[in-house]
């Protein structure tokens, strides 16, 4: 942060700021301690080398011990956090033509540049993921989908990610597009914080997305703003928290079978 | 005055609605049929909203349906969705992933064995494994026959909805000889589990080809029983011709894929477009129709019918002896299942070797059943063609045993929005049409 070049009467909260699609407090940086505040990003900030998302938790101990005084040497297995890799060029296949088609219509509408909207681009099992920040959504999902080079007409889904506690952005916006024309498949996804988990609606674009924001708001909480009624959409009106986040509990009783007492799922031991 | 010929002017139809001004205010002439004109002078800004389901015989099972209308015209359709939410994608979070594919399978219970297709073949991608020849066979032949029952039941709730009471007991009639089929190939009418992560649960049981033509024969003589009683039907035609029009555009911008999508003209079936599990090497066609209607809707399933049993067939012949599980012990589950006493259950040859014989496969066993295996983080969206149109799994792995996230992108759910855009402006009995046409799946909507 030392080097941040901070604008000096910008609002220092996150949320302080317009948190819809032309805030400027979408911060795409990825920090373990947010304790610093979220500062407003100016934009010489944005040339600065994007970390890259994490999506994984550090792992340590096989069984998941930890604090018994285990000696055994399970506890000694540690596994630093998964990071999807950002790819590098040439991504092969299809992707680098998507790629650059992609920057130079972004470059000819003159709002944003490729690189400032998709920090990263991760290429992986065959799979293109683009890492969107989420001012800029609207704006490239256009250009994917009016593109004549690029044509994702269809967009297949819009759903959420929660990577759970202690991941910086554990909340991600999955959207799935489709390009009929040259069939390709392209994933969008937007990573929020959970204190901030605004992200611009694709309804206005893809009018499929109303009900997958629905339900990624009634089963997340992520607030799509432009969204004409992001009420719950599985779950009835009048219920309390998100299902699907990982702090809310499965729920479950005890259950006895054959004399023993076995454990609701999600109090069961976990290898993983 | 000229000689009367009704229905030709209405100005001389003595049918006609007409009002004439007395004393004591407007007499309305009605004389049936006749009801919007008189309404559409008198109503004014009154609105009457009705609810219709989630209880109701006719919504195609727990679909509510809110119509705001006007004389017996829907202006405004809104649905509520949600009754059948069970909770699969987040159960899923809490077991591994060769025991996700019995929470998968109870989403859409029509279709139940595309639901675990998707789902084993993105935990495949995960996984960066290639399933057998032989396993990708029987999927495409499971599949298949799934795709068969499922329209049959499109067909037959569909009759049911409309009045057509002998479409209903005929398409379950025929529902049933693939369930028997199922049964007997999978051990289970639905909630299979019978594909796993890695290729399928076993082998298919002896006699299963002799069956499996038989049963392709049935239907080679009981399917056409379909034009003869509905097709050409005036009433049947006149309920679903220009019913539920949702043309192109509507499609792609409302995400509707499958016999929708189909039915608007375009081509798009993901068997065809993006070959998966072997399809490019089947013969078929994809039947098409421009009516964009609940009519063209009803032909493409029927259609659809017989290029599947035809894909059946070729099935049949394309299975080769070979193994249908992967391999990799690590991944591959201990399934070494057979008819027992009590129905099915393990092999006693299997436990007799693993209890006393093996100390190392005891171990191997009980570590791949109570751990599971680990997964690769990553993520994978794997998207197939179900009855209905693009099923897809989106699966996220953070290296354990156990899914990250489970989404599936089902077609009843998104097809469903699709809803208000075909049955707005149209009569309250054609709402039902239309969303027989939709062939929605409330256990695949809600999950």
């Amino acid at each position: 942060m030392a080097d941040d070049e901070k604008q000096p009467g910008v609002p220092s909260t996150g949320a302080g700021g317009a948190s819809g699609p032309t805030g400027a407090t979408a911060d795409r940086e990825i920090r373990a301690e947010s304790s610093a505040g979220a500062v407003a990003q100016g934009p010489l900030e944005q040339h600065r080398p994007h970390a890259p998302t994490v999506t994984g938790r550090a792992r340590e101990g096989m069984f998941g011990i930890d604090g018994s005084g285990d000696t055994s040497g399970f506890g000694g297995l540690r596994l630093p956090a998964y990071a999807p890799a950002p790819a590098e060029r040439p991504y092969g296949g299809w992707f680098d033509e998507v790629v650059d088609e992609t920057a130079a219509a972004l470059d000819e509408g003159g709002v944003t540049t490729f690189e400032d909207a998709v920090p990263q681009v991760t290429v992986d099992r065959g799979e293109m993921t683009w890492y969107v920040a989420r001012e800029h959504l609207p704006t490239l999902a256009t250009t994917l989908r009016d593109d004549p080079a690029l044509r994702f007409e269809f967009c297949s889904g819009v759903s959420g990610v929660d990577y759970g506690e202690g991941i910086p952005q554990q909340l991600h916006s999955v959207t799935q597009l489709l390009s009929m024309t040259y069939r390709r498949r392209l994933r969008l996804e937007v990573c929020l914080d959970l204190a901030d988990p605004h992200c611009p609606s694709l309804v206005p674009i893809y009018p499929t997305a109303d009900w997958h924001e629905r339900e990624t708001w009634d089963m997340f909480g992520i607030v799509y703003d432009g969204h004409p009624s992001l009420t719950r959409i599985l779950m009835p009106d009048d219920w309390n928290g998100h299902p699907q986040l990982k702090s809310y509990p499965l729920g479950g009783i005890p259950v006895e079978y054959k004399g023993a007492e076995i454990p609701p799922p999600d109090q069961r031991r976990a290898y993983t | 005055m000229s000689t009367l010929e009704p229905g030709l002017d209405p100005q001389t139809d003595p049918y006609a609605a007409s009002s004439r001004e007395t004393t004591e205010g407007t007499v309305y002439t009605v004389t049936g049929g006749d009801w919007d004109e008189l309404l559409g002078e008198t109503t004014g800004d009154e609105r009457i909203v009705i609810n219709m389901g989630p209880q109701h015989p006719s919504t195609h099972g727990v679909l509510r349906l809110v119509l705001e209308i006007s004389g017996e015209t829907v202006t405004d359709c809104r649905l509520v969705i949600g009754y059948l939410h069970t909770g699969i994608e987040k159960n899923c979070e809490y077991r591994t992933w060769t025991q996700g594919v019995t929470f998968v399978t109870r989403c859409d219970y029509l279709a139940p064995l595309f639901t675990e297709t998707a789902y084993c073949m993105s935990t495949e991608r995960l996984l960066g494994v290639e399933v057998p020849t032989r396993a990708q066979v029987i999927r495409v032949l499971l599949m298949e026959i799934n795709r068969i029952g499922s329209h049959l039941v499109a067909l037959a709730t569909g009759g049911m909805e409309l009045g057509a009471l002998t479409g209903m007991t005929n398409g379950f009639r025929e529902r049933e000889e693939v369930l028997h089929l199922l049964e007997f190939l999978t051990g289970l009418r639905m909630n299979h589990a019978f594909i796993r992560p890695g290729g399928v649960v076993q082998d298919l049981p002896e006699g299963a080809e002799k069956r499996i033509l038989e049963f392709c024969d049935v239907m080679d003589s009981r399917l056409p029983g379909f034009h003869q009683l509905l097709t050409g039907n005036a009433i049947w035609q006149q309920r679903l011709v220009g019913i539920g029009y949702l043309p192109l555009d509507g499609c792609l911008s409302l995400g509707v894929t499958g016999p929708i999508l189909r039915s608007a003209g375009l081509a798009w079936d993901l068997r065809k477009i993006d070959p998966y599990l072997g399809y490019e090497q089947y013969d078929f066609e994809v039947p098409t129709d421009n009516a964009a209607d609940s009519f063209a809707r009803y032909k493409l399933r029927v259609e659809e019918m017989h290029q599947s049993l035809r894909i059946v067939r070729q099935c049949v012949e394309a299975l080769e002896p070979g193994p249908t599980m992967v391999e990799d012990a690590k991944i591959a589950w201990p399934a070494k299942l057979s008819i027992g006493a009590d129905g099915m259950g393990n092999s006693l040859e299997h436990v007799r070797k693993i209890m006393g014989q093996s100390m190392e496969s005891l171990i191997h066993h009980f570590k791949l059943v109570t751990e599971g295996f680990k997964v690769p983080p990553g993520q994978a969206y794997v998207p197939i063609e179900s009855p209905r149109g693009e099923l897809g799994a989106h699966l996220v792995s953070d290296g354990g045993t156990r899914p990250l996230r489970v989404h599936l992108r089902d077609p009843s759910f998104v097809n469903l929005q699709a809803a208000p855009a075909m049955c707005e402006g149209g009569m309250i009995s054609d709402v039902i049409a239309a969303l027989a046409s939709l062939d929605p799946v409330m256990g695949g909507c809600d999950r």
